[in-house]
């Protein structure tokens, strides 16, 4: 068992509940959904602790429909070669919402967009939480999640359909098409429609 | 003299009520075809290992330069096939439409592998199934991934293909738009007789 752990417990008192030690040897620490980001907040500061490197933010649905879901964060310490994985459960029935972490660390960016995106759970305090696998419009669902069929929920027709309409251009953000090293050398109209934060059209969003 | 005319009239005559207009056409349809489908210059849509195989088929071993393809049109404005290889995301559905609108006539559509084809072993949510969903595919080329011995296979198929065709027949050989709003190109009911059910499901047809 990895000694942060104890320390965890030491420090966070009842906000942590159930450890274990996985098949690969990393400890697992189940932490209370309302104190996940002072838990990873302290992981990454605290000078014995130095938890510096998120590695993956992801979800996990069992097939078992009492078990809640899991949002895991998988955390490294690149200077003590250390690893961890902190988990949230979050009950299916009620609001899935969980706080981002992006503010601690700035790749967590696209991963809580991913888990968005997959399993409909919301980081609450995320700069830009949107689809970033499905385009946009995309209106069948999260995918990941058990309920989902595995055709998804329209016909294939209506599929087609759909994913005929979808403007390419409208998944990404003007920014996001540019590169911002070449902000000086754009058209002046286009630098104008950056600074308005205009986006690609989507059509069938209304 | 009279009679030696009226004599090549008839024989004229009896070949074809417009001989010499049918050999022109044949002839034009010679030339034009001829150099058509001896300068195919493809526009490789790679998306998946079956444009790995794509590769090894443009490279020295396999070189489809010997049947003058050698000019990879990165561009669609300067491509007249158009070769899809590997699976297409519904993602990518607009993009591959958009690339084939950009691409002038004439122009033909190879579907590499069974993936491309019919959708394969992705028959999920996120995948179309089979591009002729999307566009008008001349030559299937089945395989996963074909070897590049069946993608040369298939090219020649499609030179035999643009060799057959004319010019002069009025027959529209590319439907370029979709029936109607639900984006097939032809009838659910003409669909349903040529496809068999398809993936893990004896109740899905690809017009449902």
């Amino acid at each position: 068992m990895n000694p942060t752990v104890g320390a965890l417990r030491a420090t966070f008192g009842d906000a942590i509940g159930r450890t274990l030690v996985a098949r690969d040897g990393d400890s697992i620490v189940y932490v209370r959904a309302d104190r996940l980001r002072a838990v990873l907040q302290w992981l990454r500061d605290t000078a014995d602790e130095r938890y510096d490197y998120l590695v993956d933010v992801t979800a996990v649905e069992y097939r078992d429909g009492e078990r809640p879901l899991e949002v895991v964060y998988f955390l490294r310490s690149l200077a003590r070669r250390v690893d961890l994985r902190v988990k949230v459960e979050l009950d299916p029935a009620g609001e899935l919402v969980v706080d981002s972490v992006e503010p601690l660390w700035r790749g967590a960016d696209w991963l809580e967009r991913e888990v968005y995106d997959m399993f409909g759970i919301t980081f609450q305090g995320h700069p830009d939480l949107r689809r970033i696998l499905m385009w946009e419009t995309y209106a069948e669902g999260h995918p990941l999640r058990k309920d989902f069929p595995l055709r998804g929920r329209f016909s294939r027709a209506e599929q087609v359909r759909q994913a005929l309409n979808i403007s390419p251009e409208a998944n990404y953000s003007l920014e996001e098409l540019s590169i911002a090293d070449a902000q000086d050398d754009l058209p002046a109209d286009m630098r104008e429609r950056l600074a308005r934060g205009e986006r690609g059209k989507i059509p069938l969003s209304d | 003299m009279k009679h030696v005319i009226a004599t090549e009239t008839q024989e004229v005559a009896g070949q074809s009520p417009n001989f010499l207009l049918a050999r022109f056409e044949r002839l034009v349809d010679w030339a034009v075809n001829a150099s058509r489908a001896n300068s195919l210059w493809p526009m490789p849509f790679g998306t998946a290992c079956c444009a790995i195989e794509f590769m090894a088929t443009a490279a020295s071993r396999f070189d489809i330069a010997r049947f003058g393809m050698e000019r990879q049109a990165f561009s669609p404005r300067q491509a007249d096939v158009l070769i899809c290889a590997g699976r297409l995301p519904f993602k990518l559905a607009p993009v591959i439409r958009r690339i084939y609108d950009q691409m002038p006539q004439p122009k033909w559509v190879i579907s590499m592998g069974a993936c491309a084809s019919t959708g394969g072993i992705f028959d999920n949510y996120a995948m179309v199934q089979g591009i002729d969903t999307i566009l008008p595919v001349d030559v299937y080329v089945p395989g996963c991934p074909p070897r590049p011995e069946g993608l040369l296979y298939g090219i020649l198929l499609l030179r035999k293909k643009i060799q057959g065709e004319s010019l002069f027949d009025g027959v529209s050989r590319r439907d370029e738009h979709p029936l109607d709003e639900r984006g097939l190109r032809l009838s659910p009911q003409a669909i349903d007789e040529i496809s068999e059910p398809f993936g893990n499901s004896v109740h899905q047809f690809r017009s449902a």
